[in-house]
């Protein structure tokens, strides 16, 4: 990549991000209809259960997004991003767990079972409204999008960046775990919710469902992306890469760089409790591990892997290394883990910018070996 | 509140006072970078502030722009603003600009970028999405890549600019922001004798529309700038004057020209 095009890249001239596009587009058209018109028989059919998995690797793939938002534009490198994906979650599935009304094995005509099991006696206050679907996806996009407001306000207006604010994230999404362990806390405990039956009057187990819930995910992530490139390519996007190299300077010029990165952390944690909310319906059940600061780490993996400060890097990051996940826990699930610090091991010594750099990369190499060729300029924000 | 008029430094030059530094101190770990510091620095003039190393000349530059708070005294700008009581984006917003020491552009953007991040506009967030360049902005634009001889380099990385193409720039954004007041902080450290004068000959035309306090070391430059200068040792106003003049007072031969 030679030194001139950064701001073109950011202007849309891009073709990795069209390639992206495309190929997500294709994803989210294709797969349902290889699921319901090829037999069962053909190589080419997607079976339901893949079309869930799919579908959980885009909501992944929206997570990861909003994580290379604040970390690869504004260098905010939240180790706390799983805190926001869950409560997104457990939005969600508090609406599931009313919409399951009277059918839970101790057929309470209004209380989960869960209360039921607990003796209490009526629901607590945080619970009324769940059972409209309209609230709970306000409360998607409202709860997260508040922790962010008040943890950002915070953290921001003391001053605190770079480690810090990681270890402070990481903390917040810890402390959430404990709580939702807890089982006064109202959130169902260390089971979390689960034993989902319908949404919105569809069963969730109907195929239709579950090829509905990964078209929105698909769609969740297509638009998602395109609102992150639009803040990216505006005079936002500048002041965003100016903060992430050089926030005192940024200041300085007159840019109220504390207001910037609340901005930005709230759009980004907004995003990933909407990725948790069309997570949960498509696996089943959310519970506090979604609050363990290991998920959150391993986000900030993906974007690392597939290459930060692209976008669809991140994107592909977070597809690659879950289907990778899928396909090593199935086959020798005690290798995992060793896969993936290795694979994490691997890209930061061999590849800095991630799977997307990998061209660029290489084309330098080719140039190199011709005329040397200045090297390219260092791009990696100090966190 | 002092009268400028009648501060030393208030007779240097003629017309209104736009930023008055009235008894300020400082103190880090009980040493005082700023002690008592008074003076005043009339709109349109140009200040040169000279003094050895640790004479508060960059804790005098925080102050101003609110890096820093003072421990006491008040910083006004323009009779109307007390800097001590606001923070760095609004001081910058309200036409004070600075440039650093250390050339810091952002470096991951294009010298354009760089120059249009600057422009003085809306620094609201909401501004951000609508923001558009108007053909006397981009005129502007123009004029200051003229200016700092950055015409060819527009569309390159800051971050691959030489040492003293990214102390012009770093002027040039200062030029686009259009501060009332710009503080220049060592503008020629690292510069070339060529750059050095071409630099000189720069702060002399922006200081035709803007009040400008120049820190520097080297007494050349201040000497090719023709200003009035005034001497910090050890957080206060030693002298102040014409360079001639001060370099023939006893007290600032011994502290800082002697040695």
């Amino acid at each position: 990549m030679s030194a001139t095009n950064i701001s073109l890249r950011l202007l849309g001239n891009d073709t990795g991000a069209r390639v992206f596009l495309a190929a997500i587009i294709v994803l989210t058209v294709m797969v349902p209809i290889l699921n319901v018109a090829v037999p069962p028989g053909s190589p080419f059919h997607v079976p339901t259960y893949a079309v869930s998995l799919f579908g959980k690797y885009l909501c992944f793939a929206l997570l990861a997004l909003s994580v290379d938002l604040i970390w690869g534009f504004c260098g905010i490198l939240s180790l706390g991003h799983g805190a926001f994906f869950a409560i997104g979650g457990y939005a969600m599935g508090m609406y599931l767990m009313r919409e399951i009304g009277p059918r839970g094995v101790y057929g309470h005509p209004e209380l989960p079972d869960f209360m039921v099991f607990l003796n209490w006696t009526e629901l607590p206050w945080f619970w009324f409204g769940f059972d409209m679907f309209w609230f709970a996806v306000a409360m998607v996009v409202v709860a997260p999008g508040l922790l962010a407001l008040v943890f950002g306000w915070l953290a921001f207006r003391s001053r605190v960046s770079g480690v810090y604010f990681s270890i402070i994230s990481q903390a917040m999404t810890y402390a959430l775990m404990l709580a939702f362990f807890r089982n006064d806390m109202g959130f169902g405990g260390n089971n979390g919710l689960t034993d989902f039956k319908d949404i919105l009057g569809f069963n969730l187990q109907a195929n239709a469902t579950r090829i509905t819930l990964f078209v929105f995910s698909g769609v969740a992530l297509i638009a998602a992306f395109a609102l992150c490139r639009f803040i990216v390519a505006s005079k936002m996007g500048r002041v965003l890469i100016a903060i992430r190299d050089a926030e005192a300077r940024a200041r300085f010029v007159g840019y109220r760089t504390d207001m910037y990165k609340l901005f930005v952390f709230t759009v980004s944690a907004v995003l990933a409790g909407i990725a948790g909310a069309l997570y949960v319906p498509q696996v089943g059940i959310i519970n506090p591990s979604e609050f363990s600061p290991l998920k959150s780490i391993e986000i900030v993996v993906w974007v690392a892997l597939g290459g930060r400060g692209t976008l669809y890097g991140a994107v592909l990051g977070a597809i690659s290394v879950n289907a990778l996940k899928s396909y090593f826990t199935a086959l020798a699930p005690e290798v995992w883990l060793f896969l993936l610090g290795g694979l994490f091991v691997l890209v930061t010594v061999a590849l800095p910018r991630g799977l997307v750099g990998l061209r660029g990369q290489l084309a330098w190499r080719r140039a190199d070996r011709g005329a040397p060729e200045p090297k390219p300029a260092e791009r990696e924000p100090a966190t | 509140m002092i009268d400028p008029s009648e501060m030393p430094s208030g007779k240097l030059a003629a017309g209104k006072s736009i930023l008055v530094l009235d008894n300020v101190s400082v103190s880090f770990d009980g040493f005082k970078a700023l002690n008592a510091l008074s003076f005043v620095v009339m709109s349109g003039e140009m200040r040169a502030v000279i003094g050895p190393n640790g004479a508060g000349k960059t804790t005098m530059m925080d102050v101003i722009t609110g890096k820093t708070r003072p421990d006491q005294g008040r910083v006004v700008f323009r009779d109307r603003h007390d800097l001590t009581r606001l923070d760095e984006p609004r001081i910058a917003n309200i036409g004070i600009g600075r440039k650093f020491q250390k050339p810091t552009v952002f470096e991951a953007l294009s010298v354009l970028d760089n120059l249009w991040m600057a422009l003085k506009a809306d620094r609201r967030i909401r501004a951000m999405f609508t923001f558009t360049l108007s053909s006397a902005n981009r005129a502007r634009i123009d004029e200051v890549l003229e200016v700092t001889g950055l015409t060819a380099l527009r569309n390159d990385l800051a971050g691959s600019l030489s040492h003293g193409q990214k102390q012009w720039l770093e002027i040039g954004m200062l030029l686009v922001q259009d501060p009332d007041l710009l503080l220049v902080d060592e503008p020629v450290a690292g510069m070339t004798d060529a750059e050095t004068e071409a630099t000189a000959t720069l702060l002399r035309t922006i200081s035709k529309s803007h009040s400008v306090v120049v820190v520097e070391h080297d007494m050349e430059f201040v000497r090719a700038l023709d200003v009035p200068v005034t001497v910090l040792h050890e957080g206060s106003v030693l002298a102040e004057g014409s360079l001639d003049a001060v370099q023939k007072n006893d007290a600032v031969i011994e502290v800082y020209l002697g040695r």
